[in-house]
């Protein structure tokens, strides 16, 4: 749905976007992940149409951006950074504007407006002037324009960004809803939210793709070697950790134990393994030498750690595998 | 077309949804009414003087009152025309809205002209105001109607190419205020431009003062359809519009 090769976009002084290519597929959530400044709203604004690259070709629906942006712009629904709204306008007019201005006219228009007012769950400020909304209705707001012709391809930029939790869980669901007939892609600064709404992450700092993969992937690949979290009780007796410890070390597979913590007769053990699936050896040796086994698991690397890996140092994008086509 | 007129009533409601259409109308009609009130007053002086003379000095209303008060409406237009133009796109690009015309499947010509005509129709609608005066002298007298229609032809002409001008330089800034502030300047010179005439003959100052728009509402104030004064303004609309639609163009590739 989404093609985009060698995408560069120079300012006078500073490169803002640094050849970057990517591939989004029809139907997918991408999240656009990146320090603040690193080049995701200009990446998003060259996408939409309202920047010129300077060198490279994206190309949204079979259509370049340079070439044919009208169809482009027909085909894209765009959330800015702050929701582009006229403080002066009633919500329903406002949203019959930009269904006009996106083609839409007579019953069509009518529909596509009561449907995205009933979508995006503002129906009850229908009639209220914008300048009044609160931030969570403006945001829902900008997300009805967006989608109001029905666009192939969303676009929105850090979609919940100045939101209270509320606000920002009712969003990501709202996101979450609309994948399957839209394609979409997200900016945020905000780790988690990738995690829970997004299926593939373009990761890109100071204006250069550091990484492009499913979010499962790039969890196991930043990860290698699986760490798990063991909490090991005694039966009968106090444990002795450092016994333990040995008999965790003989497991196959197993390259590192470390012991935690014990209060009373429990001890928390953390195992490091190298290979995956020991964790069948670990309980089974676990229990055979006759100790309680009260919790094993693994502990899954988050994407902060990930992220932080990824761009912290200049030499970490050598180290990974970097730029693999989104499949 | 379509998205012309979309952008056009936009335009059109948010001028009068703020009180700006109101307060443009109100200061308009109450200044071009002192004016009217003023002529009107001189002129029934002098004709109770000549009748005391006796003498039957022709007096005219169009010559005496139309023809200055047109001119005089073109002035204070010049003072107004910024107050119409400067949010026209300033505002847009403070409030971010204008990323949402510029993504959407319209082109800038089409934004441009919406804007544009929204801002001519607006000063239409206080031109209209100023009708109502004129009303009053056909209503106690005859003055000819012809030269009046041409004057008022002359006043949107003239206010389209200012306000062409306006346009282009709200596409500058941020900051209405600077837009305004500067489209008052140009407006400003604009009319000035004519007074190096009045002590120099030479090609420069002869260029300069053609320059002036104040020059060519001469002819349209007279009562008379010069085309080439017509070709003038409508040159003036053209190179406004021409240079806003470059100045949106130039902003994609500045930024």
């Amino acid at each position: 749905m989404i093609t985009v090769k060698e995408l560069t976009k120079r300012y006078a002084r500073n490169v803002a976007v640094d050849h970057i290519s990517f591939e989004v597929q029809k139907g997918q959530i991408v999240g656009f992940l990146g320090p603040n400044g690193a080049g995701k709203t200009t990446t998003m604004r060259m996408l939409t149409c309202f920047l010129p690259p300077t060198a490279g070709t994206a190309m949204v629906a079979g259509f370049d951006v340079l070439e044919a942006p009208l169809e482009v712009k027909k085909r894209i629904g765009y959330l800015p950074e702050s929701p582009p709204l006229y403080p002066e306008m009633e919500t329903g007019e406002y949203l019959a504007f930009v269904g006009k201005l996106k083609g839409l006219s007579g019953a069509e228009l009518c529909k596509q407006v009561d449907y995205v007012c009933d979508r995006c769950a503002i129906a009850d400020v229908k009639n209220k002037l914008l300048g009044k909304l609160s931030k969570g209705y403006r945001q829902r707001v900008g997300l009805a324009q967006a989608i109001i012709h029905n666009p192939d391809v969303l676009i929105l930029d850090e979609p919940t960004a100045g939101l209270d939790p509320k606000q920002i869980n009712e969003t990501r669901d709202l996101i979450k809803s609309l994948a399957g007939n839209h394609t979409i892609i997200l900016s945020t600064h905000i780790l988690p939210e990738v995690e829970q709404t997004c299926e593939q992450v373009i990761i890109i700092n100071k204006g250069k793709l550091v990484a492009t993969d499913s979010v499962h992937n790039l969890q196991n690949r930043a990860r290698g070697a699986e760490t798990m979290f063991v909490e090991i009780g005694g039966r009968n007796s106090n444990l002795e950790s450092s016994i333990v410890q040995n008999r965790l070390s003989t497991v196959n597979g197993v390259s590192r134990v470390q012991f935690k913590t014990s209060h009373g007769n429990r001890s928390v053990f953390e195992v490091e393994s190298q290979k995956g699936f020991v964790r069948g050896d670990l309980a089974r040796a676990i229990v055979e030498a006759g100790w309680d086994l009260n919790e094993l698991r693994p502990t899954a690397m988050s994407l902060e750690e990930i992220f932080l890996q990824l761009t912290k140092s200049d030499a970490a994008p050598a180290e990974e595998p970097v730029a693999q086509g989104v499949a | 077309m379509r998205n012309i007129l979309t952008i056009y009533w936009k335009e059109i409601r948010s001028y009068f949804v703020s009180p700006i259409a109101y307060i443009l109308l109100t200061m308009f009609a109450l200044i071009f009414g002192f004016f009217f009130w003023n002529a009107l007053g001189y002129f029934v002086l002098m004709g109770m003087e000549e009748q005391m003379r006796g003498q039957a000095f022709p007096m005219n209303l169009n010559e005496q009152i139309i023809r200055p008060l047109l001119s005089n409406a073109s002035v204070i237009g010049l003072f107004f025309i910024p107050m119409i133009t400067m949010r026209l796109f300033a505002e847009e690009k403070r409030s971010g809205t204008i990323e949402l015309l510029a993504t959407s499947p319209v082109r800038d010509i089409e934004v441009i002209i919406g804007k544009w005509l929204a801002a001519l129709s607006l000063y239409a609608c206080m031109l209209l105001f100023t009708a109502i005066n004129f009303a009053f002298l056909f209503k106690y007298g005859n003055p000819d109607w012809k030269p009046l229609a041409i004057g008022y032809l002359g006043l949107l002409l003239q206010a389209g190419g200012l306000l062409a001008i306006g346009t282009f330089i709200s596409t500058l800034t941020k900051n209405q205020i600077i837009a305004g502030a500067a489209t008052f300047g140009v407006c400003l010179m604009l009319w000035v431009l004519e007074w190096v005439s009045g002590y120099e003959t030479a090609t420069w100052a002869q260029v300069l003062a053609y320059m002036s728009v104040i020059t060519h509402f001469q002819s349209f104030a007279k009562g008379v359809l010069e085309i080439k004064d017509a070709i003038f303004y409508l040159t003036v609309i053209f190179l406004g519009l021409f240079f806003t639609s470059r100045s949106m163009e130039s902003l994609r590739w500045r930024s």
